[in-house]
């Protein structure tokens, strides 16, 4: 009796497995690899919102936490009901994908790039949830969580799904062809742009210029980063979308861009003000892993040390000094980062790409090829365009219906107690600290 | 009866509790807190951007004691507490007019000094 369980059980266990690895043409290996990576993927979400979670102030760590929490529900419902088919459908017009996808249907019996259908529909899905997630970092502490949930809805519908058709899912700029290896136009300059877009149109916080809208919890923030470090390497290797040199390659290359990136912000930040921060070397890391992410396929391990060192200076320019500049309230710097840092990613790969790195890529400035910085050109400024429209028109449609911030006394009380009913840290505000709320 | 109230360096409390419990004071109540006097505040750096803390992170000491202790006790967290600089903090003396020990109703001086070994 318990032989025949135990074989029972391990039939059970191995058979999905033996299956798998009896369809023809599909490595076990590969689909072993990306499965992994959409993982590490999916990480990266609970990931950011650490990351973000730490940088607001203690009365508004719970909401924020939940913007990125909530962008894994609602956009995995999108994705599995439109959001797939309308990015890797049959191409309509160069613009946007059919419905031959609707709900999944038919991508049982599908092979993208040797991968089966699902696995390649959950390692994307994974992409499309961490940028939405990015948005909030730019409208934390006022935004209405009613909102944001609509928002994040539509705008993964009408921006995210055009774009990643038009970059990865056959249309105009897959065709031109506009580079972007892990989703530097996609993920993060669509992201950043629709960031600066709603900050501009929610307005700054209320507390803007009287208190300092300082971070409550840096190591919360640290571990945030790390997680999204740890990630993203499933991020830019499994966009390999097989457990090859390829991926190898894209991985030291991330890895390379990071460090780069993290030590050129504290080099420029002890120039600037005498301090290493902390919190400069986990912003510089993110910062150079976005400018590595549309290149880390198609680039030299040396060209990602220039890519990353540039990036960190550029993003560290952009948040420590324009944003001060200019005034505009980007709270946790989704533009100044995910922004600025993609947009040079995508320009950067316009100028390293390498053919004889990826030769399914093509060859940059460096090699001859100055039509390729063209078009990378035309990929930022379509997915500029297409943030900053489709991002002005959504929310302008769901301020008619109800309102994009939440009440002014709502934003001074926090929005953890407020909009959710809870208390982060509750022990804390018990214990006689004299500034429960800052 | 007096209330002795003294603001000082969070990083001296150790110090000036292990003093006062020398002189025989064990009863005091501690609080974090923040404040601002003479001391300019701090510069703290968040993403290359600087910000001025004027608020900063002091202790505050209360003790209620009977009035020929009270020189001695201020002698004591000022020898302490002291660093010669800026922020140092501050000490402020006010009457009391009653305390009630609430286990047993006692009143007055009685309820803060500390009952005779046996009657406890």
């Amino acid at each position: 009796m318990k032989k025949k369980f135990l074989t029972l059980l391990l039939g059970l266990i191995f058979l999905p497995g033996l299956s798998l690895a009896g369809e023809p043409g599909y490595n076990p290996g590969d689909v072993t690899f990306v499965l992994l990576s959409a993982a590490l993927v999916f990480l990266m979400t609970p990931g950011l919102a650490l990351f973000y979670g730490g940088m607001v102030r203690r009365k508004n760590v719970l909401n924020t936490v939940a913007m990125s929490f909530i962008a894994i529900v609602v956009v995995s419902l999108q994705w599995i009901l439109i959001g797939y088919t309308l990015s890797f459908g049959n191409d309509v017009k160069g613009i946007i994908g059919d419905f031959s996808y609707l709900g999944l249907k038919n991508v049982m019996n599908i092979t993208v790039s040797n991968l089966p259908g699902y696995v390649f529909s959950v390692f994307q899905l994974m992409f499309a949830i961490i940028t939405a997630a990015i948005i909030s970092g730019s409208v934390v502490e006022r935004m209405s969580f009613a909102a944001w949930i609509l928002f994040i809805a539509l705008w993964t519908t009408l921006v995210y799904d055009p774009l990643a058709h038009m970059v990865w899912g056959g249309g105009i700029l897959f065709k031109l062809p506009a580079l972007d290896f892990a989703g530097g136009t996609v993920v993060h300059i669509s992201s950043g742009v629709s960031g600066l877009v709603a900050a501009l149109i929610l307005g700054k916080r209320k507390e803007k210029e009287t208190a300092p809208l300082m971070p409550h919890n840096l190591p919360l923030t640290i571990l945030g980063a790390g997680l999204l470090w740890f990630g993203w390497f499933g991020f830019n290797a499994g966009s390999a979308l097989a457990a090859n040199n390829l991926a190898a390659l894209a991985f030291i290359n991330t890895n390379t861009s990071a460090v780069m990136a993290a030590l050129a912000w504290a080099l420029t930040e002890w120039l600037h003000r005498r301090k290493v921060t902390v919190l400069g070397i986990a912003t510089g890391a993110v910062a150079g892993l976005v400018a590595v992410t549309p290149a880390a396929g198609y680039v030299t391990p040396a060209s990602s040390v220039v890519i990353g060192f540039i990036g960190g200076v550029l993003v560290y320019i952009a948040v420590g000094i324009l944003k001060t500049k200019f005034g505009y309230d980007d709270s946790l710097d989704a533009f100044g980062c995910h922004g600025v840092g993609g947009i040079w990613g995508a320009i950067a790969t316009g100028i390293f790409a390498s053919k004889a790195v990826n030769p399914a890529g093509a060859d940059g400035v460096l090699y001859g090829n100055f039509g390729q910085l063209l078009n990378q050109l035309a990929g930022v400024g379509l997915a500029i365009a297409l943030a900053v429209v489709g991002t002005a028109i959504i929310l302008k449609l769901i301020g008619i219906f109800l309102p994009l911030r939440v009440k002014e006394e709502v934003e001074s009380m926090g929005l953890d107690l407020t909009v959710h009913g809870e208390d982060a840290y509750k022990d804390l505000v018990f214990s006689g600290k004299s500034v429960p709320f800052l | 009866m007096k209330k002795i109230e003294a603001l000082i360096r969070p990083q001296k409390l150790n110090e000036v509790k292990e003093a006062l419990n020398k002189l025989g004071i064990s009863g005091m109540t501690v609080t974090e807190v923040v404040g601002c006097g003479q001391q300019k505040g701090q510069k703290e750096i968040y993403r290359g951007f600087e910000y001025e803390i004027n608020l900063l992170p002091k202790v505050k000491i209360e003790i209620v004691t009977i009035d020929n202790m009270v020189e001695e006790i201020i002698r004591i967290i000022s020898d302490v507490a002291r660093t010669g600089e800026i922020g140092d903090g501050k000490i402020f003396v006010y009457d009391v007019l009653d305390s009630v020990r609430i286990r047993t109703g006692e009143r007055g001086i009685a309820a803060i000094t500390s009952p005779k070994e046996g009657e406890r």
